[in-house]
């Protein structure tokens, strides 16, 4: 069976891979560039395990044809810390004790990420629906909640520092 | 002596009797009296679980008694 | 081993656990993760009825397909027999653990397993499985329990006879055991009840709802012995499960451990293991399996469905006298619910003189449940809990203080039989009655509702070891698997008891071969059993390094002593030893600094917690929403709050989840109709508040650090604080979950 060439990028990188039509965004980030952060939980965009953002939308990468990421823009888990630096985000989370298992961790971080790259300033509502599309059956999203809340306020200050400097 | 108490389940072969005391120094010692008081116990006492003074025992057989401990055999139960 | 001290640098405190890194960025490698050369892909033929018996199985079109490497079925795996198997949670024998991993004559669940395909891709693996041919003669399927209980049931097993009655039986039926619980005497004592409140409740089927479904790789080489990489809640009971369904011997596999994406309880027994692990010795290849998540819903241990006859009564001061329950729980398609964890947690609450108690175990033809959190204990908790709210509101006594009037404390005898020792039921009602929310003002359509729960917990066989490192860093190995934050916890305890900074030691989960053998991460046992095991090893090691020090200074052994990370002579005539210059020069004073500490403890702590539950229900739709929730629970004490917390937290929205949405749907023929995360529909961000929660330390005398479990009893409230709370908005009392919007308008809509 015939397989399709695939050029786009990943957390900032060319990248090219091969895949069968059939094939997900999620398999072909996993099994064909062994970008293995990014989980499979549902296989139907139910959990939001396998969350990614597409050209700055945020996607379940199980429900996007591998093709269809020709010529696109991907962000995952995997490109979310600058370097050495981590993403407030992950600051927080660790830092907050956000997750327990961890599965579903990387999801939320990018489901997060896509809320506070549109909105640097969501109230605790706002941070639950904008989570809302992502399952975690150990915390309660308590820790999460507030992770997130805590990381939207670290990105402001960095922001402030910034345009301080 | 210790104290000995019986789960409904073993009740059938006790005749009723739900507690007893028995003069044991260890579990195998207790063991041993219940087969002589009643016959056949010993192999239902072996699946039943266990508590000590308190506490469910997982290596009961091994453990020794005090004088004045108390025994229960409680149904099988499965973990958490 | 006892508490000492009650000050302390690392435990209590909240630093960043080792394992976080990996899993914020991506990096650690849960059980699908894994990935080797030449791997084949693996997939399961799933029985399409819920009950049938198999006539024939074809795989020849199957086997014929380019790239199928092997086709294995129920006839390839030993028959067993009875044996119980022990170690693993939820009651099974080997011989029906066996046919739940493939059916033999009869397939007795929609989703049971029928056969085995392993092929070069995944792919293949799938369209050759769809290729075997079953021919089935299609039974009728028992569902319910009222149908399988009924004389003219038609029977899952015809060799099942249930055990436990007073006299044994003549017939099979679907009743594999009763379980009877009683002391006093309830009938007479009804008499000196001012109030009696008699109810009947029924729970649906739910399911853990872990978010990684079950994954394996398998590499078994040509001599039979091999290697297993895959998440489960014990990879030491895995392999011995695994090895005994295939007549193996567990030794000769390696299990090793991957991060575990959430188990609950779920991931105690074994689906996929034996299964990947003969495919790989029939084709010579490693061979992979993942479950879907329809997978996951169809055919693994979701826990019972039950149906539960509840009377109690009480004396006008509220005192109880008398409790009775009679109690249904569905196992599933094979005998082992935990009825008699219900029958043991449904008043261990309550100090009541008089109590008859009976539990069924039922088997239907639905997955064979495994255990889920506080296995048996949520069920019994929401009838328990409601019967109570109700005899309170009669007698006008505060639901929190008719508690506090019948709660045990030390020295009482549970109904189960022993006498509690320090437990902390108490302060957790106080703690509930004395927090602002409980005097909290509610609006129209607003209710509190208020419940206590029990949960014994468990001590378990366990291994660990220390290792200090040349530079003075430490290594600590359990082989528990972390499902929440042990692994920091371990190290606290020995960052403690070294003296140490908590990030100067690394805690590793070990595979079979590197460490002792440890039971499952289950029963809310880690923190308690392995940090005892972890607690003595370091205490061995500091023994050690000052037995060193002391022959160093050629001074007596008692003249040396352990302060701070350091060994320090009692007349002060030496500068002291740190444990980094001890670990350097270790080659010269004995070899290296080594501890290995196996226990299978006593001393397990009871763990018990109350809850406040405020919701408000919308009288159009129905909907029930959680408005407020404090959770107090008695830890022990809380060696990392924030894992505490979290396991609070997370265990009431589950139980939140189980009062209000989850329930497995049936159509007539026994198919699930809602195997999936959009309609089996589990508690999101937005549904929730915050879950306030009150860490209640009562230290548990028999660990040193005063641990009890904290895992699994936040669970077993919620059910009940919900039911109460929506009774409190609508003055409707609904006495069968879900309590979904449909049940609650039904609810609205009655007299």
């Amino acid at each position: 069976m015939s397989r399709t060439y695939v050029t786009c990028v990943v957390n900032g990188d060319p990248v090219d891979f091969l895949c069968h039509d059939y094939q997900t965004l999620l398999s072909a980030l996993r099994d064909e560039l062994g970008l293995t952060g990014t989980k499979e939980g549902c296989g139907t965009g139910d959990c939001g395990a396998c969350s990614v953002i597409l050209d700055g939308q945020l996607v379940c990468s199980c429900l996007v044809f591998a093709p269809e990421a020709e010529g696109r823009s991907i962000e995952t888990i995997e490109g979310m810390a600058e370097g050495q630096h981590l993403h407030p985000l992950q600051e927080s989370f660790l830092e907050g004790a956000a997750f327990q298992c961890g599965v579903c961790t990387p999801g939320f971080l990018i489901a997060a990420k896509a809320l506070l790259d549109h909105n640097p300033t969501p109230t605790e509502t706002e941070v639950r629906y904008g989570v809302a599309g992502n399952l975690c059956r150990c915390t309660g999203y308590d820790k999460i909640v507030r992770s997130v809340l805590d990381a939207a306020v670290r990105m402001r200050e960095q922001d402030t520092r910034k345009e301080t400097a | 002596m210790a104290q000995v108490f019986f789960s409904n389940a073993l009740q059938g072969l006790t005749g009723g009797t739900t507690e007893m005391e028995v003069k044991a120094s260890s579990m195998r010692a207790l063991a041993r009296s219940l087969e002589e008081h009643f016959p056949g116990i010993g192999l239902q006492l072996k699946s039943a679980a266990v508590a000590i003074d308190g506490d469910i025992v997982p290596s009961a057989w091994w453990e020794t008694l005090e004088p004045d401990s108390e025994v229960h055999f409680l149904p099988a139960i499965s973990g958490g | 081993m006892t508490a000492t001290r009650t000050a302390y640098k690392w435990v209590g405190t909240r630093p960043v656990r080792h394992d976080g890194l990996d899993k914020v960025t991506g990096r650690a490698r849960f059980g699908a993760d894994f990935a080797t050369a030449g791997m084949l892909h693996g997939a399961v033929l799933r029985s399409p009825h819920a009950h049938a018996r198999i006539r024939s199985i074809d795989v020849s079109e199957a086997l014929a397909v380019s790239g199928v490497k092997a086709i294995i079925t129920g006839a390839d795996l030993p028959e067993l027999d009875d044996n119980q198997v022990e170690g693993g949670e939820g009651n099974a024998t080997y011989r029906d653990l066996s046919r739940n991993i493939l059916a033999r004559d009869k397939v007795l669940y929609e989703g049971h397993a029928v056969a085995a395909v392993a092929a070069t891709t995944l792919r293949v693996a799938e369209q050759a499985a769809q290729l075997i041919r079953v021919e089935y003669q299609v039974l009728a399927p028992v569902l319910t329990i009222e149908e399988a209980m009924a004389d003219d049931a038609p029977l899952l097993h015809d060799d099942l006879f249930t055990s436990g009655l007073d006299s044994p039986p003549k017939e099979p039926s679907n009743i594999a055991a009763r379980h009877v619980t009683s002391r006093g005497d309830p009938d007479a004592a009804w008499e000196e009840a001012d109030l009696v409140v008699e109810r009947e409740y029924f729970t649906k089927a739910v399911h853990q709802g872990y978010i990684e479904p079950h994954a394996v790789v398998a590499q078994i080489g040509e001599d039979g012995k091999g290697t297993v990489w895959g998440s489960s809640q014990g990879h030491f009971v895995i392999r011995t499960l695994t090895a005994n369904v295939l007549g193996w011997d567990p030794g000769d596999m390696k299990f090793i451990p991957a991060e575990i994406g959430g188990g609950f309880g779920g991931k105690t027994t074994i689906y996929l293991e034996p299964l990947a692990a003969l495919l790989s010795r029939r084709t010579g290849r490693p061979v992979k399996m993942v479950m879907t998540r329809h997978e996951v819903f169809r055919a693994t241990g979701p826990t019972s469905g039950t149906w539960m006859k509840v009377k109690m009564g009480a004396r006008k001061d509220g005192k109880l006298v008398a409790a009775q329950a009679w109690m249904a729980y569905e196992a599933g398609a094979f005998p082992g619910s935990p009825v008699g964890l219900g029958v043991m947690g449904i008043f261990a609450c309550y100090d009541i003189p008089n109590v008859y108690l009976e539990g069924y175990d039922v088997v239907v033809n639905k997955p064979k449940v495994a255990a889920y959190r506080a296995p048996g204990a949520p069920m019994v908790g929401f009838a328990a809990e409601s019967v109570i709210d109700e005899l309170a509101e009669q007698l006008r006594i505060d639901p929190v203080e008719i508690r506090l009037r019948n709660a045990v404390a030390e020295g009482v005898r549970a109904v189960y039989g022993p006498k509690y020792r320090k437990i902390g039921l108490v302060e957790t009602l106080e703690t509930a009655r004395d927090h602002p929310h409980y005097s909290a003002p509610l609006g129209p359509w607003q209710g509190r509702g208020v419940a206590s729960g029990w949960w014994m917990n468990y001590g378990g066989e366990t291994s660990a070891t220390v290792n200090i490192n040349s530079d003075g860093t430490a290594v600590v190995m359990s082989g528990c698997p972390d499902i929440g934050g042990s692994r920091a916890s371990l190290a606290q305890m020995a960052a403690e008891e070294l003296g140490i900074d908590v990030h100067r030691i690394e805690p590793v989960v070990a595979d079979t071969h590197s460490i002792g053998y440890n039971d499952l991460t289950g029963g809310s046992r880690v923190t308690f059993a392995v940090g005892m095991a972890v607690v003595s090893a370091a205490r061995e090691l500091i023994e050690d390094m000052c037995s060193r020090a002391a022959r160093m200074w050629d001074v007596p052994p008692e003249e040396v002593e352990w302060v701070e990370g350091r060994a320090q002579s009692v007349s002060g005539a030496f500068p002291p030893l740190t444990l980094e210059e001890l670990a350097a020069g270790s080659a010269r004073t004995g070899g290296p600094l080594s501890a290995t500490n196996t226990v299978n403890p006593r001393g397990v702590g009871v763990a018990f917690s109350t809850q406040i539950c405020d919701v408000e229900v919308d009288p159009e739709t129905g909907r029930v929403t959680i408005l407020r929730y404090t959770v107090a629970q008695d830890a022990g004490r809380a060696i990392h709050p924030d894992y505490v917390e979290g396991q609070m937290q997370g265990g009431v929205v589950q139980g939140i989840g189980w009062a209000l949405n989850e329930e497995y749907i049936f159509d007539g023929d026994g198919v699930m109709e809602n195997p999936g995360f959009l309609d089996y529909r589990m508690p999101v961000a937005s549904d929730l508040p915050m879950i306030d929660t009150v860490i209640v330390e009562v230290p548990n005398p028999e660990h040193p650090y005063g641990v009890r479990g904290v895992g699994e009893v936040g669970i077993v409230p919620p059910l009940g604080a919900v039911a109460n709370a929506v009774y409190a908005a609508t003055g409707k009392r609904i006495q069968e979950l879900p309590m979904s919007p449909v049940k609650v308008l039904e609810a609205l809509s009655s007299g």
